[in-house]
């Protein structure tokens, strides 16, 4: 199976167009198959990561918590509800004529992209004035929490992992390949425009040359299927009984004490009023 | 790129003998089947080396798809009616006029006692980047080389537009949408009829197609309702030769008039999208308006609204705009 089709351009030059779309269904399976052995796992061997109750605070300190306790604000939640319509909307417009629902794509397609462009400008300009910055991010103790488990479910002897800052490693992972993936579509779409009739942009399909145009739809294909993938596990996590709380808290924009303290570090996330350290048992300290 | 007529490339032939026996044949070899009525616009193709086709479904054997029946107050056309034999029909000649009249138009002599009527309307794009085994989008390819501003596009679309700018150069396609003719498709999950402009897809649609046919479809018939039997009609054709050449454009009507007001009318042209266009806003604009100069001014500056014509083509804007000008008058050439 070829991965990228090639054609022969009038200078007798073989470029990339785009593509092969068998791809796309490779991507869906994928995203598929991903949920079903994960749902298998979860149901079959995994064993609960944190038991019911073991917050590691104090009464008093976890007194000094706010009942609810504030994860998105209103402009995070925002965003993310346009970004995920304006997604929906891209991968709907791209795909569904692949699979013989024939209908006027291009226009809906570019005016989604229009608006994840703008939506995803904004969401980085409020990342860096708004928003914890930094929260989103891997650090070094999501390598080493996540070292741990590893070991852990290998049956090998390791330290206790901390629990989560803000942010899961998986949460945090998954927004950088969605940042990947979504500024590639972005970019190379933003340019494709200049392709096809819109109001935004004067066509100039001489812009760049054949190979480099071919390129461009290759790194745009290769992303948008991506996304079917990323998607379809997107909303798999989001429905999960165990991470609702999760999709809760993007919707209504806080999460429960309860469900803080049983899922998140206080010391890694600290909310409402700082928790000293001798609040804390010393056995969920990290080690040394 | 194609440029030596050469032998064709070795493919296997079938001729079955029905409709039934072309359709399982189409089921057997899906997308690798070409299917072939008068040969006309495959011929082409295939001697250019661009479609190169591994099996080839001949309908020239298939009777039930050949001739005019009268069917129920109006007729049918089989697909592989030559279109000699449409000019020549008489009750087509003296009940639906417009249509001898656009399948006189196209082509030759010779080529209208081999092309089909099915083949006329279904004929690919007309475009010489795409002809010329280019890849533009058409091709499935990323790029259209004639909407560039170098780009040889004096025959290319003014209207409806979507990446790619070839044309339709059907002729009886606009004949047989102002009379309201219903397409006969048989596909794998039985028949399905569908209005003469809903047979035709726009590149916004699918860019690859120009008819709704996927493969293991077969336009089997034609029919044409009584709706516009003896109607006025009117169909001009504009083209560089006038002996034989695809349509700069064209346009049909259909129209029942009444003490000098439009009661009724149909019109449509080709040669200026990728699908024949029905004009339905001139139609809605000229009911129950006098046959006027007034009129005939107004259906032409409509006809053209949100036409966007090439670096070479902007000639094509006043000529539909003066042809539809001409139909109100009934003008006809």
């Amino acid at each position: 199976m070829n991965l990228i089709q090639w054609a022969q351009s009038p200078w007798g030059q073989q470029v990339p167009i785009h593509i092969s779309w068998t791809l796309l269904w490779v991507s869906a399976i994928g995203g598929l198959l991903f949920l079903i052995v994960h749902a298998l796992y979860v149901s079959i061997w995994a064993k609960p990561a944190h038991s019911a109750g073991s917050s590691g605070v104090s009464g008093a300190a976890a007194a000094r918590i706010p009942e609810r306790v504030p994860r998105h604000n209103l402009s995070a939640r925002l965003f993310h509800a346009i970004m995920a319509l304006a997604m929906l909307a891209l991968l709907f417009t791209a795909f569904l004529p692949k699979v013989g629902v024939q209908f006027p794509w291009v226009t809906y397609h570019w005016i989604a992209g229009i608006v994840l462009s703008i939506s995803v400008l904004y969401h980085i300009f409020d990342a860096f004035l708004g928003q914890d910055f930094w929260s989103i991010w891997p650090d070094r103790e999501d390598i080493e929490d996540a070292g741990r488990r590893m070991k852990r479910a290998l049956g090998q002897a390791a330290p206790e992992p901390r629990k989560f800052a803000k942010y899961p490693l998986e949460n945090k992972l998954y927004h950088l390949v969605v940042m990947l993936a979504g500024l590639s579509v972005i970019l190379t779409g933003l340019f494709m425009m200049k392709r096809v009739r819109t109001p935004i942009f004067s066509r100039n399909p001489y812009l760049f040359s054949d190979m480099t145009w071919g390129w461009m739809y290759v790194l745009h294909g290769l992303a948008g299927i991506g996304f079917v993938a990323l998607v379809t596990v997107h909303i798999y996590f989001a429905i999960r009984p165990e991470k609702f709380f999760l999709t809760k808290s993007m919707m209504f924009g806080w999460m429960s004490r309860e469900q803080y303290l049983e899922h998140h570090d206080p010391q890694r996330w600290p909310v409402g009023e700082e928790i000293p350290p001798t609040a804390r048992p010393e056995s969920k300290k990290a080690p040394a | 790129m194609a440029v030596i007529h050469d032998v064709i490339p070795a493919f296997e032939l079938f001729q079955p003998t029905s409709v039934d026996d072309a359709l399982a044949l189409q089921a057997r070899h899906g997308a690798k089947a070409w299917v072939l009525a008068g040969g006309l616009d495959s011929f082409d193709w295939f001697k250019d080396r661009i479609k190169r086709p591994e099996v080839v479904i001949d309908l020239s054997q298939v009777k039930e798809l050949r001739g005019v029946r009268q069917a129920g107050d109006g007729l049918e056309i089989g697909a592989m009616t030559t279109l000699t034999e449409v000019v020549r029909h008489p009750m087509i000649r003296e009940k639906y006029g417009i249509l001898p009249n656009a399948a006189e138009a196209a082509a030759s002599p010779q080529i209208r006692n081999q092309g089909t009527i099915g083949g006329n309307v279904s004929q690919d794009a007309r475009c010489w980047y795409y002809r010329g085994g280019w890849p533009c989008y058409r091709a499935g390819g990323n790029i259209c080389y004639a909407d560039t501003p170098a780009g040889l596009n004096r025959e290319h679309a003014i209207l409806d537009a979507n990446r790619c700018v070839a044309v339709n150069p059907s002729d009886t396609a606009p004949a047989l949408i102002a009379l309201d003719a219903k397409f006969v498709v048989r596909t794998p999950k039985g028949e399905r009829v569908v209005d003469a402009e809903n047979y035709f897809i726009g590149p916004g649609t699918d860019i690859t197609r120009m008819t709704i046919l996927q493969p293991g479809d077969l336009l089997t018939s034609i029919r044409i309702p009584s709706t516009w039997a003896g109607a006025q009609f009117f169909f001009e054709k504009v083209r560089d030769r006038a002996v034989w050449d695809f349509a700069l454009v064209n346009v049909a009507a259909a129209m029942v008039m009444s003490g000098g007001t439009i009661q009724r009318i149909r019109l449509a042209a080709n040669g200026v999208a990728a699908h024949p266009v029905r004009l339905t806003a001139v139609e809605a604009a000229v009911v129950g308006k006098q046959c006027n100069e007034e009129t005939a001014e107004m259906a032409g500056k409509l006809a053209i609204q949100g036409a966007q014509p090439l670096q070479y083509n902007g000639y094509k804007v006043p000529l539909l705009r003066n042809l539809v000008k001409r139909a109100i008058r009934g003008e006809a050439a």
